[in-house]
Protein backbone atom coordinates (compact mmCIF):
# COMPACT_ATOMS: atom_id res chain seq x y z
CA UNK A 1 0.00 0.00 0.00
CA UNK A 2 2.57 2.34 1.13
CA UNK A 3 5.43 1.35 -0.96
CA UNK A 4 3.34 3.32 -4.33
CA UNK A 5 2.55 6.23 -2.67
CA UNK A 6 6.46 6.26 -1.54
CA UNK A 7 7.77 5.72 -5.22
CA UNK A 8 5.47 8.50 -5.95
CA UNK A 9 5.70 10.87 -3.34
CA UNK A 10 7.48 13.67 -4.90
CA UNK A 11 4.24 14.22 -7.47
CA UNK A 12 2.10 13.55 -4.41
CA UNK A 13 3.03 16.42 -2.60
CA UNK A 14 3.42 18.31 -5.42
CA UNK A 15 -0.01 18.13 -6.28
CA UNK A 16 -1.08 18.69 -2.78
CA UNK A 17 1.12 21.96 -2.50
CA UNK A 18 0.39 23.35 -5.59
CA UNK A 19 -3.41 23.80 -4.24
CA UNK A 20 -5.10 20.72 -6.71
CA UNK A 21 -8.71 20.99 -5.25
CA UNK A 22 -10.79 17.42 -4.61
CA UNK A 23 -7.32 15.57 -4.70
CA UNK A 24 -7.67 12.03 -4.50
CA UNK A 25 -5.04 9.24 -4.08
CA UNK A 26 -6.46 5.48 -3.83
CA UNK A 27 -5.28 1.94 -5.12
CA UNK A 28 -6.33 -0.32 -6.78
CA UNK A 29 -4.57 -3.53 -7.88
CA UNK A 30 -0.86 -2.34 -7.78
CA UNK A 31 -2.36 0.80 -8.99
CA UNK A 32 -2.08 4.11 -7.85
CA UNK A 33 -4.95 6.32 -9.11
CA UNK A 34 -4.27 10.65 -8.72
CA UNK A 35 -7.65 12.61 -9.41
CA UNK A 36 -8.10 16.37 -8.61
CA UNK A 37 -8.78 19.80 -10.22
CA UNK A 38 -5.30 21.70 -10.80
CA UNK A 39 -5.38 25.02 -10.60
CA UNK A 40 -3.93 26.15 -13.88
CA UNK A 41 -3.05 24.15 -17.01
CA UNK A 42 0.39 24.87 -15.96
CA UNK A 43 0.20 23.15 -12.74
CA UNK A 44 -1.30 20.25 -15.08
CA UNK A 45 1.92 20.42 -16.80
CA UNK A 46 4.21 20.51 -13.97
CA UNK A 47 2.91 17.32 -12.87
CA UNK A 48 2.68 15.43 -15.51
CA UNK A 49 6.38 16.61 -16.08
CA UNK A 50 7.19 15.11 -12.46
CA UNK A 51 5.56 11.87 -13.25
CA UNK A 52 7.62 11.38 -16.13
CA UNK A 53 10.66 12.17 -14.59
CA UNK A 54 10.04 9.20 -11.53
CA UNK A 55 8.49 7.11 -14.65
CA UNK A 56 10.16 7.40 -17.97
CA UNK A 57 7.64 7.35 -20.67
CA UNK A 58 5.35 6.43 -18.04
CA UNK A 59 5.71 2.63 -19.18
CA UNK A 60 5.39 1.03 -15.41
CA UNK A 61 1.92 0.89 -15.65
CA UNK A 62 1.50 1.85 -11.82
CA UNK A 63 -0.17 5.34 -12.19
CA UNK A 64 -3.51 6.23 -13.49
CA UNK A 65 -3.48 10.23 -12.65
CA UNK A 66 -6.69 12.46 -13.77
CA UNK A 67 -5.99 16.19 -13.69
CA UNK A 68 -8.89 18.41 -14.88
CA UNK A 69 -7.67 21.93 -15.33
CA UNK A 70 -10.18 24.51 -12.99
CA UNK A 71 -9.84 27.51 -15.40
CA UNK A 72 -11.66 25.14 -18.04
CA UNK A 73 -15.40 26.65 -16.87
CA UNK A 74 -17.95 27.48 -18.87
CA UNK A 75 -17.34 30.87 -20.74
CA UNK A 76 -13.92 30.11 -20.83
CA UNK A 77 -11.57 30.63 -23.94
CA UNK A 78 -10.23 27.64 -25.60
CA UNK A 79 -7.04 27.00 -28.09
CA UNK A 80 -7.81 24.21 -30.18
CA UNK A 81 -4.36 22.15 -29.77
CA UNK A 82 -4.70 19.41 -32.36
CA UNK A 83 -1.32 17.75 -33.65
CA UNK A 84 -2.11 20.28 -36.70
CA UNK A 85 -5.59 19.42 -38.81
CA UNK A 86 -8.62 20.82 -37.91
CA UNK A 87 -10.90 19.86 -35.08
CA UNK A 88 -14.16 17.77 -35.70
CA UNK A 89 -16.99 19.67 -34.01
CA UNK A 90 -19.87 17.67 -33.97
CA UNK A 91 -23.65 18.20 -33.70
CA UNK A 92 -23.77 15.14 -30.35
CA UNK A 93 -20.99 13.89 -28.05
CA UNK A 94 -19.71 11.24 -30.07
CA UNK A 95 -17.92 10.27 -32.97
CA UNK A 96 -20.36 8.96 -34.75
CA UNK A 97 -22.31 11.83 -35.01
CA UNK A 98 -22.18 14.30 -38.18
CA UNK A 99 -20.00 17.23 -37.99
CA UNK A 100 -21.52 20.50 -37.73
CA UNK A 101 -18.26 22.84 -38.34
CA UNK A 102 -14.27 22.55 -37.66
CA UNK A 103 -12.27 24.63 -35.56
CA UNK A 104 -8.77 25.47 -36.89
CA UNK A 105 -5.83 24.30 -35.87
CA UNK A 106 -4.41 27.19 -33.35
CA UNK A 107 -7.89 28.94 -33.10
CA UNK A 108 -9.94 29.94 -30.19
CA UNK A 109 -13.34 28.49 -29.27
CA UNK A 110 -15.43 29.24 -26.37
CA UNK A 111 -16.64 26.51 -23.76
CA UNK A 112 -20.48 26.78 -23.86
CA UNK A 113 -20.55 23.47 -20.94
CA UNK A 114 -18.89 20.44 -20.36
CA UNK A 115 -21.02 17.32 -21.48
CA UNK A 116 -18.63 15.00 -20.01
CA UNK A 117 -14.91 14.98 -19.15
CA UNK A 118 -14.53 13.74 -22.54
CA UNK A 119 -16.83 15.90 -24.63
CA UNK A 120 -17.20 19.71 -24.23
CA UNK A 121 -20.27 21.70 -25.87
CA UNK A 122 -18.13 24.84 -27.93
CA UNK A 123 -18.78 27.48 -29.95
CA UNK A 124 -16.52 28.80 -32.41
CA UNK A 125 -15.35 32.02 -33.97
CA UNK A 126 -17.85 31.85 -36.66
CA UNK A 127 -20.52 31.20 -34.32
CA UNK A 128 -20.89 27.09 -34.78
CA UNK A 129 -21.76 25.26 -31.92
CA UNK A 130 -21.14 21.62 -31.49
CA UNK A 131 -19.17 19.02 -28.95
CA UNK A 132 -15.88 18.79 -29.70
CA UNK A 133 -13.27 16.26 -27.98
CA UNK A 134 -11.99 17.72 -24.88
CA UNK A 135 -8.53 16.52 -25.29
CA UNK A 136 -7.60 18.74 -28.02
CA UNK A 137 -8.97 22.17 -26.10
CA UNK A 138 -6.39 23.80 -23.81
CA UNK A 139 -7.89 26.62 -21.40
CA UNK A 140 -6.07 30.24 -22.43
CA UNK A 141 -5.12 31.96 -18.69
CA UNK B 1 -44.52 24.64 82.75
CA UNK B 2 -43.55 26.99 79.93
CA UNK B 3 -39.73 26.55 80.73
CA UNK B 4 -40.39 22.57 79.73
CA UNK B 5 -42.10 23.31 76.82
CA UNK B 6 -39.52 25.50 75.51
CA UNK B 7 -36.82 23.19 76.19
CA UNK B 8 -39.00 20.71 74.32
CA UNK B 9 -39.48 22.81 71.30
CA UNK B 10 -35.67 23.34 71.34
CA UNK B 11 -34.94 20.08 71.24
CA UNK B 12 -37.23 18.75 68.75
CA UNK B 13 -35.79 21.86 66.25
CA UNK B 14 -32.03 20.84 66.41
CA UNK B 15 -33.18 16.93 66.41
CA UNK B 16 -34.73 18.31 62.94
CA UNK B 17 -31.41 20.30 62.09
CA UNK B 18 -29.33 17.71 62.88
CA UNK B 19 -31.04 15.32 60.53
CA UNK B 20 -31.32 17.62 57.85
CA UNK B 21 -27.19 18.14 58.30
CA UNK B 22 -27.03 14.52 57.94
CA UNK B 23 -28.78 13.73 55.59
CA UNK B 24 -27.43 16.50 53.05
CA UNK B 25 -23.43 15.21 54.19
CA UNK B 26 -25.09 11.63 52.84
CA UNK B 27 -27.10 12.27 49.62
CA UNK B 28 -28.64 8.91 48.92
CA UNK B 29 -27.46 6.88 46.31
CA UNK B 30 -30.47 7.85 44.15
CA UNK B 31 -29.32 11.05 44.24
CA UNK B 32 -25.95 10.80 43.49
CA UNK B 33 -26.89 8.26 40.55
CA UNK B 34 -28.70 11.17 39.15
CA UNK B 35 -26.19 14.18 39.62
CA UNK B 36 -23.54 11.09 38.28
CA UNK B 37 -25.88 10.68 34.96
CA UNK B 38 -26.45 14.20 33.98
CA UNK B 39 -22.53 14.16 34.47
CA UNK B 40 -22.13 12.07 32.07
CA UNK B 41 -24.09 13.26 29.52
CA UNK B 42 -20.86 14.48 27.92
CA UNK B 43 -19.24 10.98 27.75
CA UNK B 44 -21.81 8.98 25.46
CA UNK B 45 -21.68 5.27 25.91
CA UNK B 46 -20.51 5.15 29.68
CA UNK B 47 -23.18 4.53 32.41
CA UNK B 48 -22.78 4.59 35.93
CA UNK B 49 -24.20 2.03 38.27
CA UNK B 50 -24.28 3.69 42.43
CA UNK B 51 -23.96 1.60 45.78
CA UNK B 52 -23.50 2.73 48.91
CA UNK B 53 -21.52 5.87 47.35
CA UNK B 54 -19.51 4.03 44.93
CA UNK B 55 -19.55 4.60 41.76
CA UNK B 56 -19.01 1.86 38.93
CA UNK B 57 -18.55 2.85 35.46
CA UNK B 58 -19.05 0.65 32.55
CA UNK B 59 -19.52 0.69 28.75
CA UNK B 60 -17.45 1.58 25.70
CA UNK B 61 -15.32 4.37 24.55
CA UNK B 62 -12.99 5.41 22.15
CA UNK B 63 -10.23 6.84 23.37
CA UNK B 64 -8.42 6.70 26.99
CA UNK B 65 -9.05 10.12 27.29
CA UNK B 66 -12.69 9.78 27.12
CA UNK B 67 -12.56 7.09 29.69
CA UNK B 68 -10.62 9.31 32.27
CA UNK B 69 -12.97 12.24 31.23
CA UNK B 70 -15.67 9.96 32.32
CA UNK B 71 -13.48 9.29 36.09
CA UNK B 72 -13.27 13.01 36.55
CA UNK B 73 -16.58 13.81 35.52
CA UNK B 74 -18.54 11.78 37.52
CA UNK B 75 -15.71 12.45 41.04
CA UNK B 76 -16.48 15.66 41.11
CA UNK B 77 -20.35 14.85 42.48
CA UNK B 78 -21.13 15.43 46.04
CA UNK B 79 -21.49 12.01 48.14
CA UNK B 80 -19.21 9.70 45.45
CA UNK B 81 -16.66 7.52 47.82
CA UNK B 82 -14.94 6.13 44.73
CA UNK B 83 -15.07 5.02 41.35
CA UNK B 84 -14.38 1.83 39.80
CA UNK B 85 -14.17 2.64 36.52
CA UNK B 86 -14.90 -0.40 33.95
CA UNK B 87 -15.02 1.64 30.91
CA UNK B 88 -13.68 -0.14 28.06
CA UNK B 89 -11.28 1.76 25.07
CA UNK B 90 -12.34 0.42 21.68
CA UNK B 91 -10.69 2.21 18.83
CA UNK B 92 -12.89 3.23 16.15
CA UNK B 93 -11.82 1.11 13.04
CA UNK B 94 -10.21 3.08 10.56
CA UNK B 95 -12.02 4.08 7.43
CA UNK B 96 -12.09 1.96 4.36
CA UNK B 97 -9.52 2.81 2.03
CA UNK B 98 -10.98 5.06 -0.91
CA UNK B 99 -11.28 3.03 -4.39
CA UNK B 100 -10.26 4.80 -7.72
CA UNK B 101 -13.33 4.85 -10.25
CA UNK B 102 -13.17 2.72 -13.04
CA UNK B 103 -15.25 3.24 -16.28
CA UNK B 104 -16.89 -0.02 -17.87
CA UNK B 105 -15.60 -2.00 -20.53
CA UNK B 106 -18.02 -0.76 -23.32
CA UNK B 107 -17.74 2.81 -22.51
CA UNK B 108 -14.27 2.87 -22.08
CA UNK B 109 -13.81 0.76 -25.41
CA UNK B 110 -15.53 3.90 -27.46
CA UNK B 111 -13.81 6.02 -25.83
CA UNK B 112 -10.17 4.44 -26.48
CA UNK B 113 -11.23 4.02 -29.92
CA UNK B 114 -11.86 7.53 -30.55
CA UNK B 115 -8.41 8.58 -29.27
CA UNK B 116 -6.66 6.49 -30.78
CA UNK B 117 -7.31 6.93 -33.95
CA UNK B 118 -5.57 10.09 -34.17
CA UNK B 119 -2.15 8.27 -33.02
CA UNK B 120 -0.90 6.14 -36.24
CA UNK B 121 1.08 3.64 -35.49
CA UNK B 122 -0.89 2.52 -31.59
CA UNK B 123 -3.08 -0.44 -31.09
CA UNK B 124 -5.54 -0.35 -27.96
CA UNK B 125 -7.37 -3.02 -26.24
CA UNK B 126 -9.58 -3.17 -23.23
CA UNK B 127 -10.15 -5.65 -21.12
CA UNK B 128 -11.51 -5.65 -17.26
CA UNK B 129 -10.85 -2.19 -17.18
CA UNK B 130 -7.39 -2.05 -18.30
CA UNK B 131 -5.99 -0.24 -21.62
CA UNK B 132 -3.27 -2.23 -23.54
CA UNK B 133 -1.36 -0.32 -25.61
CA UNK B 134 1.08 -1.61 -28.17
CA UNK B 135 3.02 -0.27 -30.90
CA UNK B 136 5.51 2.04 -31.64
CA UNK B 137 5.16 6.22 -31.06
CA UNK B 138 7.65 8.86 -30.30
CA UNK B 139 7.98 10.38 -26.85
CA UNK B 140 6.21 13.62 -26.50
CA UNK B 141 2.90 11.73 -28.32
CA UNK B 142 3.12 8.90 -26.15
CA UNK B 143 3.14 11.23 -23.28
CA UNK B 144 -0.19 13.24 -25.02
CA UNK B 145 -1.83 9.83 -25.41
CA UNK B 146 -1.45 8.65 -22.27
CA UNK B 147 -2.83 11.65 -20.85
CA UNK B 148 -6.01 11.47 -23.01
CA UNK B 149 -6.16 7.55 -21.78
CA UNK B 150 -5.31 8.45 -17.89
CA UNK B 151 -8.67 11.10 -18.19
CA UNK B 152 -11.11 8.13 -19.40
CA UNK B 153 -10.46 6.61 -15.92
CA UNK B 154 -9.77 3.11 -16.41
CA UNK B 155 -7.97 0.73 -14.28
CA UNK B 156 -4.53 0.68 -15.68
CA UNK B 157 -2.97 1.70 -18.59
CA UNK B 158 -0.67 -1.12 -19.85
CA UNK B 159 2.14 0.23 -21.98
CA UNK B 160 4.31 -3.15 -21.93
CA UNK B 161 4.09 -3.61 -25.10
CA UNK B 162 4.57 -0.41 -26.55
CA UNK B 163 7.91 0.55 -27.83
CA UNK B 164 9.14 4.13 -27.30
CA UNK B 165 11.05 5.99 -30.17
Amino acid sequence: MAALQDKYKELIDAATEANTTDLKVSELDGVLHIDGIAPSGAVKDQLWDIYGKIDPNFLTGDVVMNINVATAVEGAKLKVVTESSNLNVRQGPGTDQPIVGKAAHGATVTLISKQSDQWWLIRTDSGAEGYAYAQYLQPIE
Amino acid sequence: MTMKLKLLSTLILSMGILFMVSCKSKPKDADIQAAVTTALQSTPGVSADVKDGVVTLSGAVASQADKDAAEAAVKLNQGVKSVVNNVTVTPPPPPPAPTPEVTADDALKTSVASIVKDFPGIQADVKDGVIIITGEQKADRWKKLKIALDALKPKKVDASGLKVK
